[in-house]
């Protein structure tokens, strides 16, 4: 039984054919209405999140399956204080797949120690979130036919985003993937992050914290959210926060098959004004994220 | 306890000067019933100065926890006042229930009854990372 707690649970050949599969997903909707006929999702979230659970409930919907779970840990055992391990012992006995999300690191791997069906870990606290980067994947495939030979861009919170770190070490296993970081000084990729990925790897890098300075090398813009509660002072935040919006006269000087990503939510580091840009694809994104899931979904259950 | 000879136990011999009650402690020995002597400072030819620890029975050692906390030490096993054999840690690939992960938002903080597992991702650097939540464990040398 695989789960799917890390993205390097997942090889790069494994990768690569869910991305097929969501392709083909993609192509012949009406081949997969009834795949997980009679299967169950659990979908337990321990802290809520709208985007994910809807994403997940619609992936195992359109599969034909059904859905049960709870979106938020006080309406659950959780809050009469039931451990991760107990809930999934009893879950796994009413459902055939579980997609969790929990506030502490790790619970996810708790569960799948445990649990006698596979377990996908729907983000768990600021350490994974494993099917965003499926999905952010899936949206490079598509766009840029390739996941291989690109300089890829990230900019914004590079030190807490943990979209950015997994995405990351997704694309050290393939070839060619240059990176500029960018960045404000306070939120600067971790030294780990480096040494144990970037270098470990050889992947060429620049650290930057002009976006207007890098935008016309990129092939791949990754934009993050700065939080106001990462800077100590409000008048850092003031003073950062307009230089990491993505807006038309910056996109100006980019490539005219740059494809912009966003794990979303946005709140204003990317103008709506870009949104009809056909360089935006962070809406695709949400899409592309439900037929990776449904790939997931196919492969964990074992069914073709 | 005569402090030099023991009759049956385990000398743990070139410990770094001032590690012996780090070992003392990740080694629980505060829970044995026999004598334990510690001996602090004592000059080596080899190492300047080097701590000695000397268990007057042949308690069954972790050596991994050795292995984490000083990979340089040398384990004596005494028998009827003679050494039979002599084993030299390593660095451990694994830690189980030896350190705990310092990180609040770890699961382990909040789930009975987890075993604290941390596994060395770097062994050049000698670095342990908790397996829930991935945070470093301080290495010994810090
Ligand atoms: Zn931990």
């Amino acid at each position: 039984m695989q789960h799917l707690i890390d993205i390097c649970d997942l090889s790069v050949a494994e990768i690569d054919r869910l991305i097929e599969k969501s392709n083909d997903i993609i192509k012949h909707r009406e081949n997969y209405s009834e795949k997980c006929k009679g299967k169950k999702l659990a979908a337990l979230f321990f802290e809520p999140s709208t985007r994910t659970r809807l994403s997940f409930e619609a992936a195992m919907l359109e599969l034909g399956g059904s859905v049960i779970g709870f979106s938020e840990a006080n309406s659950s055992s959780a809050a009469k204080g039931e451990s991760v391990s107990d809930t999934i012992r009893t879950v796994g006995c009413y459902a055939d797949i579980i997609a969790m999300r929990h506030p502490k690191e790790g619970a996810p791997l708790v569960a799948s120690m445990k649990s006698s069906v596979p377990i996908i870990n729907a983000g768990d606290g600021g350490h994974n979130h494993p099917t965003q980067t499926l999905a952010d994947l899936l949206t490079i495939k598509r766009e840029k036919g390739r996941l291989n030979d690109l300089t890829v861009g990230f900019c914004g919170d590079l030190k807490f985003g943990r979209t950015v770190h997994s995405l990351i070490t997704a694309l050290s296993r393939q070839n060619n993937i240059r990176l500029i970081l960018i960045s404000p000084q306070e939120l600067k990729i971790p030294e780990y992050m480096k040494q144990e990925v970037i270098e470990r790897f050889g992947m060429p890098y620049e650290e930057t914290d002009s976006l207007e300075k890098a935008i016309p090398n990129l092939d791949v813009l990754y934009m993050t959210r700065v939080q106001r509660e990462r800077f100590f002072k409000e008048a850092d935040y003031i003073r950062l926060k307009d230089s990491y919006i993505l807006n038309l006269s910056k996109l100006a000087h980019a490539k005219a098959d740059l494809s912009i990503l966003h794990p979303l939510p946005r709140v204003n580091e990317i103008s709506v004004e870009v949104d009809d840009d056909p360089r935006a694809c962070y809406f695709k994104q949400v899409l592309n994220g439900k037929y990776i899931r449904m790939a997931l979904i196919l492969k964990l259950l074992g069914v073709e | 306890m005569n402090i030099d000879s023991i009759k049956n136990g385990i000398v743990i011999d070139h410990i770094k000067a001032g590690k012996s009650m780090e070992l003392y402690h990740y080694l629980n020995l505060e829970n044995l019933n026999c004598s334990v002597a510690i001996i602090k400072n004592v000059v080596s030819k080899k190492m300047g100065r080097k701590d000695i620890i000397k268990i007057d029975e042949d308690i069954h050692l972790n050596l991994d926890v050795l292995g984490y906390v000083d990979p340089d030490t040398t384990v004596n096993i005494i028998k009827d006042g003679v050494r039979i054999e002599k084993r030299h840690p390593e660095l451990p690939m694994q830690l189980v229930n030896v350190i705990k992960c310092k990180n609040p938002r770890c699961i382990t903080t909040t789930e009975q009854e987890i075993a604290q597992i941390f596994k060395l991702t770097d062994r050049k650097n000698r670095v342990y990372r908790c397996i829930y939540c991935e945070s470093k464990a301080k290495t010994s040398k810090e």
